[in-house]
């Protein structure tokens, strides 16, 4: 059920799109797809506001190697254990952009007896990240059609997707790989007893979604291919806010852009804001200076304590027998 | 409660690690609260003299928790409280991908296989409340968007994992946006607190700190009265006499540590090993009875609990006059001191940045807390050449050294200690590289969890740190584990005649007193536990 | 914490800087889309002889799948020596982009470089072939 949910979802979006667009170009190439940009900005804006409303009354990095000590000669690991700014800033773009905390990962085996062994298991990490900049390059390259005169740094990049100009259109390598993480993240999710055991709908729609969305465009490049120049019209009409709707652009297209806007609109109400939750976790945003420079809780307030004079109070006398200092005889 | 639980022997236990989950979802899997691995209940007394609501006495494997009328709606208004107080709390409770990366890196899941002590798992029971409560999602698609009702059997299954957590952050090291189970566990215990369900372990040893000053209850003359023993056992050792002061005003340094060091083998060996150390520089410094506990039980209830207790140390630090503050050898005491306590009650502006007076070094990490670790101020004197010492008295021993979770994931203090027992023994191997350092397991019973009626859980949680410990053992002979944590003393000790007896556990400053050659010392015979020193087992 | 709102504008506004980013690049341009021309000497001469314009195969198909087609036509041509294609309605052309592709198209500018500019799609076949001069009625 929990797969099966998700996956009839998606057909049914694919579906939806595919025979409401033959009723509706506008709706689908038009309208949802300016709604689905609204929500997914005012969505994530307002989520990242939500977030920011709390607080954060403590400092509780997670430290993961050597503190900054109080001699030179006891090393400092400063980017797992910052205790700058700066330091925070490594560690934060190495856990962006190199999933640094999931290159740790390993996995735990226990053998017949009583052997228990924590190999190095990369997978989830090259997954992750295969998935995640497949999916940013493909983002990048999709600008050729959001921009009027492409700037050349798009085209490199677009470039170098297709540089082992392999068939005609050139093959995008980045094509490949998202399809293939994205199926490994699936097939993970569902093989691993304890990843499966955990695992949402919430999980396996997002996997499925992006999985629609990479399909579709894979077959409108390579296989049953769209008039592309008419789609850069619609885009761009868009994103000039003066829409048009060409002639000619099959249903096809039209379920790739509902699927995106599903995407889009879906993403500030899922798990997917750890795009922008990931900068605001405490554990990770946060230099370990603990004890050099002052934390202010917002919220600190004065609590009941159990003085000194009244502990004195409970025990002079005892005290007095033992040799201890009073301050009240 | 007298009833007696039986531990399994460690075969059996290891053969009762499945990994297979239930066929059954966990929210349809009923949580069934298994004697062995749960603590008894809060005594009311305790829970009423520190002002907590709804004390009571009461029975977890009661079927009725004697809950108030309205449990739900306080535990509902103390999660929204909670959430609108920080930001780790509702991040953690959205952005959850179950990539899975946790779940095997919990001691508690290695050892016992349930799914619901994956990190993951743990969080999921509460992240379902969250979003049926405080997500739209959850109010309207349900069980689809991974949302449950708080029933009482769901409170109860809350109560149960919230108290198999120690809190280690083992989980938040490997998860790629940092989610802290440590954080949720504390979240929930605080908001289970507001329902009086504690357990008589923690709120035990909160009671006793908050009117006695140390977890143990010991009152001003047990502690003169136990050091003086540990003075006694150092003059049979060394023939040198120490002279420790207590509650005295104007003194230089304060030293805080745990209570358990004044209490039990082997945390009162490393007691004398700084009543030892601090004899042999003639440092000017104190212990307060008031302030006579460094770790902080508090800390496993709640926030304003755990400030309660910390408040002594400063309040005692000013009252004493003293210029700066030293820190015991302990784990959640660190993380408390190290990322909460100015926070709480500073800033300590009427004490002054630690500056060590054998040799001058100014601590300006410290700058702020005014407060430094011993093996930091040890490891100077070490470098500095301060401390006459001989290795060879502990060539009987060969050393591994435990990672407190605490000190290492919540502070980082990784080679300071490995520093201060090289230079005090010869023998020392470490664990393999994926069980220490930042990687440390946790010794499966911090937190509040090392009471003796939930013996299985613990020694499920210490299985992975003793695995790894009995690999050394093996491959090198290893028959000392050295550590930095009064908890881990006493619960390594158990964990190790368990898992791996010949095993024994030791605090960093035993070793070093051990190796001191102190000044009109007489010729040793004995180390500090009275044992024959290598080549001298004829005499 | 005090620079809270610091990080979390800063999210926003990061946020912002990228997904605004198409918007506000295009602010004030229009959207023109190509158009070709096809009024080179030869094509305006095949009309004029045919009474109609059409290229090898319908211009439908050509606009999609004329990257396949060049395709299969340099590997019939370079790997198999095949010089000859026949299309859809069959008849027979000699395969050469230089000769029979570009004898008509012989407006590289107006008719190659206007949509592949517009969709910034680099093609690599004139890193060996010679871009014929440009004519032009």
């Amino acid at each position: 059920m929990k797969i099966l949910i998700p996956f009839f979802a998606v057909i049914a979006l694919v579906v939806i799109a595919l025979v409401g667009a033959q009723a509706s170009h506008a709706l689908f190439g038009i309208w949802i797809p300016y709604a689905a940009v609204l929500i997914f900005v005012f969505g994530f804006i307002f989520k990242v506001l939500k977030w920011g409303r709390s607080p954060v009354p403590f400092r509780i990095p997670t430290t993961a190697g050597q503190m900054k000590s109080f001699a030179p000669w006891i090393k400092q690991n400063k980017l797992d254990n910052p205790s700058s700014s700066l330091g925070v800033l490594g560690r934060m773009l190495l856990e962006v952009l190199a999933f640094r905390s999931l290159f740790r990962n390993t996995k735990t085996q226990l053998y017949p007896g009583t052997k228990l062994t924590y190999g190095s298991e990369k997978f989830l990490w090259l997954g992750g990240l295969a998935f995640h900049w497949s999916f940013l390059i493909i983002f990048v390259r999709h600008f050729r059609f959001f921009m009027q005169d492409v700037p050349y740094p798009i085209q490199i990049v677009e470039h170098l997707d297709s540089f082992l100009q392999i068939g005609a259109p050139l093959l995008y390598i980045t094509d490949v790989v998202l399809l293939g993480a994205v199926t490994f993240l699936f097939l993970r999710r569902v093989m691993m007893p304890q990843i499966k055991y955990i695992s949402l709908p919430a999980d396996y729609f997002p996997l499925l979604l992006i999985f629609g969305i990479g399909a579709t465009g894979v077959l409108m490049r390579y296989f049953a291919k769209v008039p592309v120049v008419s789609v850069k019209e619609l885009v761009m009409g868009l994103l000039t806010f003066s829409p048009v709707i060409p002639q000619g652009i099959s249903s096809l297209f039209y379920a790739h852009l509902f699927l995106v806007s599903t995407l889009l609109a879906y993403f500030p109400l899922s798990k997917l804001m750890h795009m922008g939750g990931v900068f605001l976790s405490p554990t990770r945003n946060m230099a370990n200076n603990n004890r050099e420079v002052r934390h202010i809780n917002p919220w600190n307030y004065p609590v009941h304590v159990h003085t000194y004079e009244e502990y004195e109070d409970d025990f002079r006398e005892k005290m007095k027998k033992a040799g201890l200092p009073v301050e009240k005889e | 409660m007298a009833t007696k639980v039986t531990t399994p022997k460690p075969d059996q236990l290891v053969t009762s690690i499945d990994f297979t989950p239930p066929k059954t979802g966990w929210m349809d899997t009923p949580t069934i609260i298994k004697p062995g691995t749960f603590c008894w209940g809060a005594k009311g007394k305790n829970l009423a003299t520190v002002e907590f609501p709804n004390a009571r006495d009461w029975n977890p494997s009661d079927q009725d928790w004697k809950l108030p009328e309205n449990w739900q709606e306080i535990f509902l208004k103390g999660m929204e409280d909670l959430l609108g107080k920080y930001r780790s709390f509702k991040v953690f409770m959205d952005i959850c991908v179950r990539c899975g990366a946790c779940a095997d890196k919990c001691h508690f899941f290695i050892g016992s296989g349930d799914p619901k002590n994956m990190p993951v798992g743990r969080a999921e029971l509460l992240r379902s409340v969250y979003r049926k409560y405080f997500t739209a999602s959850g109010k309207m698609l349900g069980k689809v968007a991974g949302a449950r009702e708080l029933t009482v059997d769901v409170l109860k299954e809350l109560w149960y994992y919230a108290y198999q957590c120690t809190e280690c952050r083992r989980c938040s090291l490997y998860c790629p946006y940092g989610i802290d189970t440590a954080e949720i566990t504390i979240m929930c215990r605080e908001m289970l607190n507001l329902l009086g369900l504690n357990t008589d372990w923690i709120s035990g040893p909160v009671a006793n700190c908050y009117m006695k000053g140390n977890h143990l209850g010991l009152e001003p003359h047990a502690i003169m009265n136990s050091i003086e023993g540990m003075i006694d056992d150092i003059e049979t050792v060394t023939g040198v006499r120490v002279n420790p002061s207590f509650n005295r005003k104007g003194a230089e340094i304060l030293f805080v540590t745990p209570s358990g060091d004044l209490f039990a083998d082997p945390g009162t060996f490393t007691c004398m090993g700084y009543l030892a150390l601090f004899h042999e520089l003639g440092l000017d410094y104190t212990w307060s009875t008031y302030a006579s506990e460094g770790g902080n039980f508090g800390f496993f209830t709640s926030n304003e609990m755990a400030k309660r207790l910390n408040s002594k140390i400063y309040a005692e630090a000013k009252r004493l006059g003293v210029k700066y503050i030293i820190g015991g050898e302990c784990g959640h005491m660190w993380r408390v001191l190290h990322q909460y306590m100015d926070t709480w009650n500073g800033p300590a502006d009427f004490l002054e940045v630690p500056v060590s007076p054998i040799t001058g070094t100014r601590f300006d990490t410290a700058k702020v807390l005014k407060m430094i670790h011993i093996t930091e101020f040890t490891a100077d004197l070490i470098k500095h050449g301060k401390l006459k010492l001989d290795p060879s008295r502990n060539d009987d021993l060969v050393v591994t050294y435990h990672d407190s979770c605490n000190t290492s994931r919540g502070m980082g203090l990784l080679d300071e200690p490995r520093y201060v027992i090289k230079s005090v023994c010869n023998n020392f191997y470490e664990m393999p590289e994926n069980t220490i350092r930042e990687q440390t397991f946790c010794c499966g019973s911090g937190t509040g969890l090392n009471a003796s009626e939930n013996m299985e859980l613990r020694m499920r949680g210490g299985f992975p740190r003793a695995n790894a410990v009995k690999h050394v053992k093996e491959k090198h002979g290893v028959n000392m584990l050295a550590n930095i944590c009064a908890i881990d003393r006493a619960t390594l000790s158990a964990s190790m005649d368990y898992w791996v007896p010949g095993v024994r556990v030791t605090g960093v400053h035993e070793m070093v007193a051990n190796a001191l050659i102190m000044k009109g010392e007489k010729e040793r015979e004995t180390n500090l536990r009275g044992e024959p020193l290598p080549g001298k087992e004829g005499n | 914490m005090n620079n809270a709102w610091k990080i979390v504008i800063g999210v926003v506004i990061g946020f912002v800087a990228v997904f605004g980013f198409p918007f506000y690049y295009n602010l004030g341009k229009a959207n023109v889309a190509p158009k070709l021309k096809y009024d080179t000497p030869a094509i305006l001469e095949y009309e004029k002889e045919h009474g109609k314009k059409e290229c090898v195969e319908p211009k439908e198909f050509m606009a999609k799948e004329h990257m396949q087609l060049l395709n299969t036509w340099r590997d019939e041509v370079v790997r198999y020596g095949q010089r000859i294609y026949v299309n859809s309605r069959g008849e027979s052309f000699h395969i050469s982009l230089q000769n029979t592709c570009l004898n008509c198209h012989s407006n590289k500018k107006e008719f190659c470089d206007k949509c592949h500019n517009y969709l910034a799609v680099n093609p690599y076949c004139f890193s060996c072939h010679i871009v014929p001069k440009e004519k032009q009625s």
